[in-house]
Parts: C-alpha cells; sequence; structure tokens
C-alpha cells in the first residue's frame, strides 16, 4: 500500500515534472557529506534530503514520524523526519530518545496552512556529526522552492487560523543556532528531544521502524507518552505528558532551567520539584505575584498557568518559540490543578512584606 | 609525518594568530549581524560593538568559549531591548572564560544579562538599566551569573531591576566590587553561594542594599563564607516594586545589609546609613519548605567595625510604628528575628540590636521585641579572600 502511493507521488511528480519542466527530480541518494562534515550548506537542497524539494517528497530512508505529545510552536503544523544512513541502525533505549548513529539526521518543517495548502517557512535540522549533534535552521524562500540558512535565526510575520477558528497575526520567529541548543543542550552538548520511544510509541510506527531495519529491538515492554489530547486518557497522563514535552526539556536537572530547582519530566516524583507548593526563585515578574508554581486546587494562584497564558518576553513560558497562548493546553492544566486536592493542613507563612 | 600531526594540530587549537577581532556597527539588521558574529565567533575572538543604539527584537546569546565582548563604553554603546519579543533574557552567554566589557543593557524584557553555567566569566564596565526608573514591569536581574565558578564583577552599574541588581546564584568563588547598585529592589544579592567577596560597592536608593541568602529545594545549597566589607551601604528607601512570591517581595524598604540562613558571613568595616528599618538585619527563612537538607538558621554571622549613620527611623515592619515609638522614635540599626544560636552570632558594632524573638517560621505578629546582646558569640575566622585566575584579572584591567 505505502509503496504503491510512494510509486503514485513519484508517477505524479514526474507527471508534473513533464508539464511544468520546472520540477527537478532528484535522484540522488542523502548527501551524507553534507550531514557529517564540518560545514553549513548554504541551501537545505544541498542535503538531497528530498527527492523533489518543493514537494517536499523524502529520499529514500528519509522516514516521517509522529509524537504522541509534541512541542507547541505556535499552532505551527510540523512535518517530522528522521534519516538512518544506509548500512547502520538506531538504537532502542527506553528512557532516552533513540539512539540515532553517526550520520544521521533529523528533519522537521514547521509551516501553516495558507489559503488550504501548507506553506512551509522554515526547516529545523539536526545532525549527528562524529563531534555531536548540531543544530541549524534554514528558512524557505517565498517561492517554497527551496531554504536557505539562517544561522542568526530571523522573524517572520505569519497570519494564520487557530483550530477555535480565530484569525491569528503574529511576529513567528525563527531561532538562531543558539536558541536551538538553549531547548536542545543537555549538560552541554547538544541533544535531540523529540524521537524518544515513549513519545514516538503509538503502537505502529516504532513496529514499522523495526520492519524497515531501521531501530534494532522493540520490547514489548516499551514506555508510552499519553497524547495531551486524547479526552479517553486520565487527566494526569495527559497534563504530565504535556508538561514532559513542552517543558522538561529546559526543566531537569541537566537542562537549561536547571537553577529553578523545577522538573517537569513525565516520571518526576519529587512533588515539590514538580512544582506543588513551591516557591519561584529567579522568576522575577513571571511570579505575577502568586506563591507558588503549582498552587493545588488553585490554577488561578498557580504560576505556572500564569507564565502560560502570557505572551510578555519576560514572564512567558517556554521562554522561546511561543508568541501565541495555547489555549487548549491552558485549559488541560487548568483542569488538572483544579483537581489536585487542596493542603488543607497547610499553613503557609507568610513572611513580612511592607 | 605521524609525529608531526598531533602537535601541528594542537598549535593550530592554541594559537592566538587564528584570532580575530569582529566590529559590529550600529544600524539596519543589528539583530541579525550582531548574533551572527556572536554565533560565527571562535574561541579568542573579540566582538567589538561600535558605538552607538542598537534596536534589538530577540535577546543575544554566546556559546562559544573565551570570546570578549567589548563595547566602546557603557555610555557609548547601548543595546536596547526596547522592542524585544523573545528570549527571557538581553544577553545570555553559556560559555567559559568570556569577558564582557564597555557597553550597556538597557530595558530587557527579562533579565538584562544572564550568564549560566559560565564559569571564569567577567563582567567589567557594564551597564544594566531599565532607563523609567523602578517599576514593577522592569524585568527581574540586572547582572545574572548562575551555576558558575569564578565570577568577576567590577565596576559595573545596574539600575531597576525589579528583583536584584547584581545576583549571583549557586556558584562559588565570586566577586563583586566596586560597583554601584541604584533603584532596583536588592541591589546585590549572593544567593546559594560559597566564597564571596563583595567590597567597595555603593548600593543607594533601592529597597534593600546587599542580601546574602540561601534557599531551599535548589541544585546548589549551603551558602557560606562570604564577606562583604567596605561598602556604602545608604539611603536604601526604594519601596518594594517586586512581584509577589518573590522572596525578595519581602525584604522591607529600608534594609541595609540582610543575611539569611547563612553560614559564616562577615560584614566589616562598611558604611551604613539612611536605611530605615535597619541597617543590617539577620534572620531565618520565613517560609515553609520540604528540604531535608537545607539548614533555614543564620550561623556564623559576624557583624563588626562598620560605621553606622541613622537608621530604624521609618521601620517597614508590622506594627514597625508603635515599635519605633517605643523605643524613642526609631529602631535600633541592627535588627536580629531571634532565630539561630546567639552563640553562633557575634555582633560587635557599637550600637544597639534589635531582637525580634521569634520562633523559626512563626509570624510577625507573634515577635516579642527587645533588645538583644549578641557581643558575646564567637564566629569562625574570617573567610579567607578570594583570588580569582590572574587572567580574570588582567582582563578586568
Amino acid at each position: 500500500m505505502k509503496l504503491a502511493q510512494h510509486i503514485a507521488a513519484t508517477v505524479s511528480a514526474c507527471a508534473a515534472l513533464v508539464i511544468l519542466g520546472a520540477a527537478v527530480e532528484d535522484a540522488r541518494g542523502v548527501n551524507d557529506a553534507a550531514i557529517i562534515g564540518d560545514g553549513y550548506p548554504a541551501k537545505l537542497s544541498e542535503f538531497h534530503l528530498f527527492t523533489d524539494i518543493a514537494a517536499r517528497t523524502p529520499a529514500p530512508r528519509v522516514t516521517s514520524y509522529t509524537l504522541n505529545t509534541p512541542l507547541f510552536s505556535d499552532y505551527a503544523e510540523k512535518q517530522r523526519y528522521l534519516y538512518v544512513p544506509g548500512g547502520k541502525i538506531a538504537a532502542y533505549d527506553p528512557d532516552k530518545v533513540i539512539d540515532l548513529p553517526v550520520g544521521s539526521a533529523l528533519v522537521k518543517t514547521f509551516g501553516y496552512q495558507q489559503s488550504g495548502k501548507f506553506k512551509a517557512l522554515e526547516t529545523r535540522l539536526l545532525l549527528h556529526r562524529a563531534s555531536g549533534w548540531v543544530a541549524i535552521p534554514y528558512v524557505w524562500n517565498a517561492d517554497g522552492t527551496d531554504a536557505v540558512l539562517k544561522r542568526a535565526g530571523t522573524r517572520i510575520p505569519v497570519t494564520f487560523t487557530d483550530p477555535s477558528g480565530q484569525s491569528r497575526t503574529i511576529s513567528y520567529s525563527v531561532p538562531n543556532q543558539n536558541q536551538c541548543k538553549d531547548c536542545h543542550a543537555l549538560s552541554g552538548a547538544i541533544t535531540p528531544i523529540g524521537p524518544k520511544i515513549r513519545n514516538l510509541n503509538d503502537g505502529k510506527q516504532l513496529q514499522a521502524l523495526l520492519k524497515a531495519g531501521m531501530i534494532d529491538r522493540l520490547p514489548a515492554d516499551a514506555p508510552r507518552l499519553a497524547r495531551w489530547d486524547d479526552a479517553a486518557t486520565p487527566l494526569a497522563d495527559r497534563a504530565r505528558a504535556y508538561l514532559e514535552t513542552n517543558c522538561a526539556h529546559c526543566h531537569n536537572p541537566n537542562g537549561a532551567a536547571s537553577n529553578s530547582g523545577l522538573y517537569l519530566d513525565w516520571k518526576q516524583a519529587d512533588a515539590n520539584a514538580r512544582g506543588i507548593l513551591k516557591h519561584p526563585v529567579a522568576a522575577g515578574r513571571g511570579s505575577g505575584s502568586n506563591e507558588f508554581d503549582i498552587d493545588p486546587g488553585h490554577p488561578e494562584r498557580s504560576i505556572l498557568i500564569f507564565r502560560m497564558e502570557s505572551t510578555d518576553p519576560g514572564i512567558a513560558m517556554p521562554e522561546l518559540g511561543r508568541a501565541t497562548v495555547h489555549a487548549e493546553a491552558i485549559a488541560l492544566l487548568t483542569r488538572w490543578i483544579s483537581d489536585m486536592p487542596t493542603d488543607g493542613n497547610r499553613t503557609g507563612v507568610k513572611a513580612t512584606r511592607n | 609525518m605521524k609525529l608531526i600531526l598531533p602537535f601541528a594540530a594542537l598549535a593550530i587549537i592554541a594559537s592566538p594568530a587564528l584570532a580575530k577581532t569582529v566590529t559590529v556597527a550600529p544600524g539596519a539588521d543589528a539583530q541579525s549581524r550582531l548574533q551572527g558574529a556572536l554565533i560565527e565567533a571562535t574561541p579568542g575572538d573579540v566582538i567589538e560593538i561600535g558605538a552607538g543604539r542598537f534596536e534589538l527584537t530577540d535577546g543575544l546569546s554566546l556559546d562559544v568559549d573565551k570570546v570578549t565582548v567589548r563595547g566602546a563604553g557603557p555610555d557609548k554603546t547601548i543595546l536596547s531591548f526596547k522592542g524585544q519579543l523573545g528570549a527571557g533574557e538581553g544577553l545570555l552567554v553559556t560559555s567559559d572564560d568570556v569577558v564582557l566589557r564597555g557597553f550597556a543593557v538597557e530595558d530587557s524584557k527579562g533579565d538584562g544579562i544572564k550568564t549560566k553555567g559560565a564559569d571564569r566569566i567577567v563582567y567589567k564596565n557594564v551597564r544594566v538599566e531599565w532607563t523609567g526608573g523602578p517599576k514593577e514591569t522592569n524585568g527581574a536581574y540586572g547582572i545574572y551569573p548562575v551555576e558558575s565558578s569564578d565570577v568577576l564583577i567590577d565596576s559595573v552599574i545596574v539600575k531597576g531591576a525589579s528583583d536584584a541588581g547584581i545576583y549571583v546564584g549557586q556558584s562559588k568563588r565570586i566577586i563583586v566590587r566596586n560597583s554601584r547598585a541604584e533603584g532596583n529592589v536588592a541591589g546585590i544579592e549572593i544567593e546559594n553561594s560559597r566564597n564571596a567577596d563583595v567590597y567597595g560597592n555603593t548600593a543607594t536608593h533601592n529597597t534593600g542594599g546587599i542580601l546574602v541568602f540561601d534557599l531551599p529545594n535548589l541544585p546548589v545549597m549551603g551558602g557560606g563564607d562570604i564577606r562583604v566589607f567596605k561598602n556604602m551601604v545608604v539611603d536604601n528607601d526604594t519601596p518594594n516594586f517586586a512581584p509577589k512570591g518573590n522572596i525578595v517581595a519581602t525584604v522591607p524598604t529600608g534594609t541595609g545589609v540582610l543575611v539569611m540562613a547563612n553560614d559564616n558571613v562577615h560584614v566589616f568595616d562598611n558604611d551604613l546609613s539612611g536605611n530605615g528599618t535597619a541597617n543590617v538585619m539577620i534572620i531565618g527563612y520565613p517560609k515553609t519548605f520540604t528540604d531535608a537538607r537545607y539548614n533555614p538558621l543564620p550561623r556564623g554571622i559576624a557583624v563588626g567595625g562598620n560605621r553606622h549613620g541613622k537608621a530604624g527611623f521609618a521601620p517597614k515592619l508590622p506594627g514597625g510604628d508603635q515599635l519605633a515609638a517605643a523605643f524613642g522614635g526609631s529602631l535600633p540599626p541592627i535588627l536580629w528575628d531571634g532565630t539561630g544560636d546567639k552563640a553562633d552570632l557575634a555582633v560587635t558594632d557599637k550600637v544597639a540590636v534589635l531582637g525580634l524573638g521569634l520562633a523559626l517560621g512563626a509570624p510577625p505578629e507573634t515577635a516579642k521585641p527587645a533588645p538583644a546582646d549578641l557581643s558575646k558569640g564567637t564566629t569562625k575566622p574570617q573567610p579567607a579572600k578570594v583570588v580569582l585566575p590572574e587572567a580574570m584579572e588582567a582582563a578586568a584591567r
């Protein structure tokens, strides 16, 4: 079936080629030298990750994937691909990101529906080189025929319609190369965030990767992160899945927010570290005049909700990549905190305040 | 040939001949040109930011070791973040052996300059300011090194931070000297840090001048071995404008030096005057906490040889006015909340001390104010002088 679709797509792409004489079918495989070399190719097309870059038809061994609970980025749609070079295989790891060998690439294209069609804005690459992972952003040209390297990032004005039907106009931020690292660094080294076994585990796609010979094994007890938007799943699992994906890359002991003491990974056992009755440390005006990160039973007094509701750069969390409020997630987390039992015995000692 | 190669490689890495100076001038597309220069820098480089005003729309960041970022002076090279749309600070540094000197960061939406996990960081002759004066909507920290070893802050100016002007957190081996903190909530704050020398600074018109804190539930705790000396801590009189929830929102207006839940802090040879609540306060951590590793008490706090001007004339404590009236119009210049072991606190300044007689975490309404004599306590000898690598001192000359 998949093969048939692929053939159909190829045929139609060839037809387009014949008719328009513009789109160029790229028969070469992925440019492994561009992935593992030291440089920063000026154009996305130089990687040959797509056989037809304008249509973004993935090259062989470039495999699309989805996540149970994705990172929210201003309601942008994302097309995710992973590439494992021929002759190599990724290693299963139940706790971390699948262990992708040197030469692998993760490709994420961000865009919005415009007049009923997906319009790509930027493609972020994570390349596994011998010296470690590097992250680089490419910005698509207006025609959508290629994307160019923008190590310093940029801003793009965008108007789109959110899931509630509301039209929004934002200054969309393409991160600079250091900002990539702000989210992707663990103990100072760049690491992929998304393709963790638990977040890929939807009951289908890991099996497909195994069958395609791209991961080495798949135990039956592979962990599974909840889908944040699956109403059939317990509220707490959904809320913690959301925090895991959207917050825990920084809010963990080895991440950019390590100094906060607020750790939001899905298995965090320490309630205070999770934010429950935790005082802020360096929140500044991000506290919104609230005493605790999470005040059980009181979302309206919880710093976590206050910071998610803001788009002010001095207050908003996450710090990067969010110019809109994720209303659906706030509704979920508000309900989660509302449902938490309040601590009736709490005798919060108020310090002096003039 | 095989023998020579490694040496050749080493020579390339170490060679200063490859270091270059990249100059960035103000003007169109400054954001991208300046950020691009910071990204493309290689170790040893100097990024020279020209004189003028840089109107920036996003936070800047540096993640390359051994880079100097140098402006034409804190009043000449101005990085303005008035139009900032993203990022939690004006400038973020996450690499080691970085020198920042001779420029200003103005009106960043969050923190001014944050350096995280950046060892051997030098701040010299830098200004961070919120230009609209003290406001709750100002960013939190002006100069903000955190989780770092070897921090030198020399001759900086910070104005208007809604939390702390100069804030050093979860770090060790720190010098803050010859700097000016004015119109912030906390002027200078050393938090959850070990081995700090804070000297030769002026902290004025803040809510509180110089704070030494230790807080619970953090990766790095157990602050102490700190010397606060030869500072001017005068006229700290700005009403507290910190957003509630933050610990500094609890600092009473008119606080000079405040030591909370710390170990072996020596406060000496300072000029302390015009602080309406107290010139010096010694207190325990007043909030609830769940961290078994945390010691909320002040211990080994030595206060001696300071010069006290007027203090305690406008105490912003619950019942402060009545208290001041009972003491003949103003409170004694040194205030102790009553927590910790009296025998381990040594106040030898020739001024009176007011004890509040509070149990740890007890509400202030339960205070039993009375004069306290802390002159008999003994503490450890003064911590040794903080000595930083000579290269850092050289970079600050």
